[in-house]
């Protein structure tokens, strides 16, 4: 990957942020501060690493991805829309009666999205279920799905690990982004998960660690669970809450709420400049 | 006619393998309760589509999804108890949501599991089922509807709850001319002074009832309810227009399940008088389980003297 690929993925990912912020805004409501966190994983996985065909999102041997922290949809809407899946203006009418935009992600309705999320330590196990069928029929598709930090505090998460690991699935990729916070606080003060790594290493997982919004590492952490044959592999990616929106940086307040007209326009303004620095670099 | 003393479970067990012959897309998950539930039959002949998932229900029911997610037909077994209730929100927000074609297999249900007691006698499961949309609930009676309700579960696309029993019990249909109809209740006896409306093991015993009571003059019609939801409305609303009088018998709470359904369907279209016989929102206990079906009022006899009684409350 040279330096203008990894500036063309920084461009896509202030774009997704600037959906997830739009999104959310016309919503009123919705999870701003982990979409803006997992975008440039969100980026990653769908221009650069997963075999996909947005005409044909059902394609039999696709690469599949499952937002198991599914309330980070806003995002993964707007990098969806950027790869070609629906229209950019649907973000506009996220959460609305009658949208295709559900509040957690809709497999039915949705086109790009293979599986239906939102109560959390679920997505994991349907995760473990694609990457198993994916085996039974000797397909080559891997399995890639994104997890929150507070989330793994579901008993069912280790349960899929237990399973997947059990089960020697490689074609399965369990990514967590430790933004480090949840609604009710820091992670490790609500329900501390830490040493995460070695739980992981415990439950039968190679484990990669990195920095979630550097696309190098990103890229290399991938590449490498490509050759991890015989157990799945577990990306731990520490990340900024609210990343690339500098108010809504680190603050917990942003986990669930929407930005007003001021912050929508201020937010939307940074990211704007943002792309343009990017571009002007290209 | 062919009697078959045989538990739903095996019988179901049985019918997995047959349809797996022709039908290479089924798989078959079980949480350690494989030789239970009979899911070992299809174990024994078709291990490469058998996962063990161990004891951890909520993530069977996951990975269930995700195998129909990509084009599999799983049918997930567990216990009634920890299907249906460890496992109710999966159920729901990763099977039902999104339609997908998992068939939830629900065995020892009932409190004809017997001396296990109270924590595994599952007396919910049909009540929670229902409850969710998109979601199809099937009883089956004996053997033969048995086998005939699981090959409509497996043809039929999308989630399907299927309940199994431990007992053995003597199967009454007539597998020369029994026909499953997805959604059509069976009517098994004619007679207008009441209508028993019975679904699951209880149906025999509720035959065996009104046959002994042609006797006395009492004509009761019954009613199989193999497919509790989508329930079939008009043989329901038939019945309390032509007999005025209904009696429900299941081996469920009275809360949530047959009782409950039937009377929706009243209420809508014939007001009538319904008698809810089942368990009356109380826990099992142990015990062997004909002497527990027997202390719960689901025995031939008992259910006999409720309809009597109804019969003559009606005169």
């Amino acid at each position: 990957m040279d330096s203008s690929e990894i500036r063309q993925l920084k461009i896509l990912a202030a774009k997704s942020r600037k959906g997830a912020i739009l999104g959310t805004y016309h919503a009123k409501s919705g999870h701003p501060g982990g979409s803006l966190s997992a975008a440039d994983m969100f980026t990653y996985l769908y221009f650069k690493e997963m075999r996909l065909n947005p005409a044909e999102p059902r394609w039999a041997d696709r690469d599949r991805f499952v937002l198991s922290k599914g309330h980070c949809c806003p995002s993964l809407y707007a990098t969806l829309a950027l790869k070609g899946y629906f229209d950019w203006n649907e973000l506009t009418t996220l959460r609305h009666v009658g949208a295709m935009l559900q509040g957690h992600p809709d497999m039915k309705g949705t086109p790009g999205v293979d599986m239906s999320t939102g109560s959390l330590g679920q997505g994991v196990s349907a995760a473990c279920g694609m990457a198993l069928a994916g085996k039974l029929d000797r397909k080559d598709y891997r399995v890639y799905t994104l997890l929150g930090d507070g989330e793994v505090e579901e008993g069912q998460v280790w349960e899929a690990a237990m399973f997947a690991s059990h089960n020697k699935l490689d074609n399965l990729v369990v990514i967590v982004d430790q933004n480090g916070l949840q609604i009710d606080g820091a992670v490790e003060d609500v329900a501390g998960i830490e040493p995460l790594d070695k739980k992981f290493e415990a439950f039968g997982f190679e484990v990669v660690k990195i920095d979630g919004h550097d696309f190098e590492q990103i890229e290399a952490a991938l590449d490498k669970a490509r050759t991890v044959k015989g157990k799945p592999t577990a990306i731990l990616m520490k990340t900024v809450k609210g990343k690339g929106v500098s108010f809504m940086e680190n603050q917990v307040g942003w986990h669930g709420v929407a930005p007003n007209k001021e912050q929508y326009e201020a937010a939307t303004a940074e990211l704007d400049a943002e792309i343009e620095r990017l571009e002007g670099n290209c | 006619m062919e009697i078959v003393k045989k538990a739903t479970r095996e019988s179901f067990g049985e019918a997995l393998c047959e349809l797996a012959e022709t039908n290479q897309d089924i798989v078959v998950l079980d949480a350690d309760l494989a030789a239970a539930t009979k899911t070992g039959i299809f174990q024994k002949a078709y291990p490469e589509r058998f996962f063990d998932c161990g004891i951890a229900e909520g993530n069977m029911v996951g990975v269930a999804a995700g195998m129909a997610a990509a084009g599999k037909i799983p049918v997930a077994a567990s216990f009634a108890m920890f299907a249906t209730g460890r496992a109710f929100e999966q159920i729901r927000n990763s099977v039902a949501y999104p339609e997908l074609n998992v068939k939830i297999a629900g065995s020892h249900a009932g409190i004809s599991t017997g001396e296990d007691g109270a924590t595994h006698q599952c007396i919910e499961d049909m009540g929670i089922m229902r409850a969710i949309p998109n979601m199809v609930v099937l009883n089956p009676a004996d053997h033969w509807e048995m086998k005939a309700a699981t090959k409509a579960a497996i043809e039929y696309n999308g989630p399907v709850y299927i309940r199994l029993g431990r007992l053995a019990i003597d199967s009454f249909n007539d597998p020369e001319t029994y026909t499953f109809e997805w959604g059509k209740g069976i009517t098994l006896h004619e007679g207008d002074d009441v209508a028993v409306i019975a679904t699951g093991l209880v149906v025999n015993e509720s035959l065996k009832a009104v046959k002994a009571l042609e006797e006395e003059g009492i004509n009761a019609r019954l009613i199989n309810i193999h497919t509790l939801k989508p329930i079939d409305r008009e043989i329901v609303a038939k019945a309390a227009r032509e007999t005025g009088r209904i009696i429900t018998v299941e081996e469920h709470n009275v809360i949530g399940g047959l009782a409950d359904a039937v009377c929706e369907v009243v209420t809508e279209e014939c007001p009538v008088k319904v008698t809810r016989i089942g368990v009356q929102d109380t826990f099992g206990f142990s015990g062997p389980a004909w002497e527990l079906l027997d202390k719960f009022g689901l025995t031939a006899p008992h259910i006999a003297d409720v309809i009597r009684q109804v019969v003559a409350e009606k005169k």
